[in-house]
């Protein structure tokens, strides 16, 4: 399995890239759902091959945010990625198609961010989109 | 143009004072232009921000709710417009904590009884965003009618931040159909603009986190967060970040600095809060709405736009 950190270099890559954007679009799709699967996996939860409207990386992002609201910051990220791979899929010829592919990298590396810096401090991303006591566990 | 948050009491909160101080300016000098009354509440607090909150939620619901009572009690408003997301977001969670949690209610009582006031009851007052406030106060057509400068020519990506839409439930007056705010897709701010003549620009990361929980514990992370949404804009065509909200803005334009300086990577795009392009499109001088408090300097631009 590979790091967050390589990860994120292999998204910049892709990013960067110049592949035929069908073939980054699916790249960056199974990036994306690396990156859940750490995060799941940090969680002792085994993640699911479910789909969930056609896509893998959407029922992981549910199955993720279960019991964690705060793992909704990145929700629309994770929708904005199914989106792009759709558009990608369905105007493969446009020439808008290699700015789209690039975008979608975007938006990959952005969850690949989300998740290594929520793996490192949780607690503190929870002030986006929860409110939880930082310091309850350690009654500071 | 309805009659409704024509009149409203205002709560600028901690940052409007401080680093946001543009917004204040321009949000005030944007009502008094458009003819809509903003009183300050009187002797406001902290809202809890993240800082209280993060200790003790309940002494943030009760912060949060102590504006809101003198908002309501001593001042007699039915509605409050709070234009920073932080402070947005707790009042209209304390609301929901006050009409969900008995022990909210129990905590928010006692601690009113010794800082000598009212406590605030669930369902007085009516927490709204000064997007809500142009938007329901003024409309489109209202603003289309009031153009001076015409915003034609300026692409802008539109970033409302994590808080605006997060987390849902405290939020119940969104998705609710054609003219109310999406929380998956918020567009009010993309309304506004559009109406004052802007092209908005398709932009995925308008809710993305920036990473400011993280700016002080990680400020790498936080960089590399903002860095993408700035590079994710300029693709996107943008020539302005319209922001919302003084804690995103200011971590937009301090993690601009930071790239360029610790990774090397210089993006151009500027950040000017929705009221400062709105003030300009009615034709208000750049000065008065604080264009010049900006760190992320847009004055060049406006005036290669023929705005300043």
């Amino acid at each position: 399995m590979r790091t967050l950190a390589e990860l994120e270099t292999a998204a910049v890559r892709v990013r960067d890239g110049e592949a035929a954007p069908v073939e980054r679009s699916e790249a960056l799709l199974a990036l994306a759902e690396a990156t859940l699967e750490h995060w799941l996996l940090a969680h002792d939860l085994m993640p699911t091959g479910a789909k969930r409207e056609g896509f893998r990386l959407l029922a992981l992002h549910r199955q993720g945010s279960r019991d964690d609201p705060s793992f909704n910051a990145c929700r629309e990220t994770c929708r904005e990625i199914v989106y792009h791979h759709n558009v990608i899929a369905a105007e493969r010829v446009s020439p808008e198609a290699p700015r789209q592919a690039r975008l979608m990298a975007m938006l990959v590396l952005h969850l690949i961010l989300f998740v290594g810096g929520k793996l490192q401090n949780a607690k503190l991303g929870e002030f986006c989109c929860s409110a939880r006591p930082l310091h309850a566990e350690t009654n500071c | 143009m309805t009659n409704k948050y024509r009149k409203v009491a205002y709560y600028p909160g901690c940052a409007l004072e401080g680093s946001g101080h543009a917004y204040h300016r321009s949000t005030k000098a944007l009502g008094k232009a458009l003819g809509l009354d903003l009183v300050e509440v009187k002797n406001w607090n902290c809202c809890g921000a993240m800082e209280a909150k993060n200790i003790d939620p309940k002494l943030q619901t009760y912060l949060s709710s102590r504006v809101m009572s003198i908002a309501a009690g001593e001042m007699g408003f039915d509605t409050v417009m709070a234009p920073c997301n932080g402070c947005y977001h707790n009042l209209k969670k304390a609301e929901y904590d006050l009409a969900h949690d008995p022990a909210s209610v129990e905590v928010v009582e006692k601690l009113a009884r010794k800082g000598g006031h009212e406590p605030y009851r669930s369902g007085s007052l009516e927490t709204i965003h000064a997007l809500d406030w142009i938007k329901e106060a003024i409309g489109e057509d209202g603003i289309r009618s009031r153009v001076k400068k015409s915003l034609a020519g300026i692409r802008i990506a539109n970033y409302y931040g994590c808080l605006y839409t997060r987390p849902r439930h405290i939020f119940p007056e969104k998705d609710k159909g054609p003219g109310s705010e999406s929380t998956a897709k918020p567009h009010f701010m993309d309304d506004i603009l559009r109406a004052a003549g802007a092209e908005i620009v398709e932009f995925p990361l308008k809710t993305a986190c920036c990473g400011g929980a993280h700016t002080l514990s990680d400020s790498d992370t936080s960089t590399k967060l903002v860095l993408n949404i700035l590079e994710a804009a300029e693709m996107c065509g943008a020539d302005i970040i319209a922001t919302e909200c003084p804690t995103c803005h200011s971590g937009l334009e301090m993690h601009q600095v930071r790239a360029e300086k610790n990774f090397g990577r210089k993006t151009a795009v500027k950040m000017l809060y929705f009221t400062q392009l709105l003030g300009i499109a009615l034709g208000l001088p750049p000065r008065r709405l604080g264009v010049q408090e900006n760190v992320s300097d847009a004055r060049a631009l406006l005036e290669a736009k023929g705005l300043a």
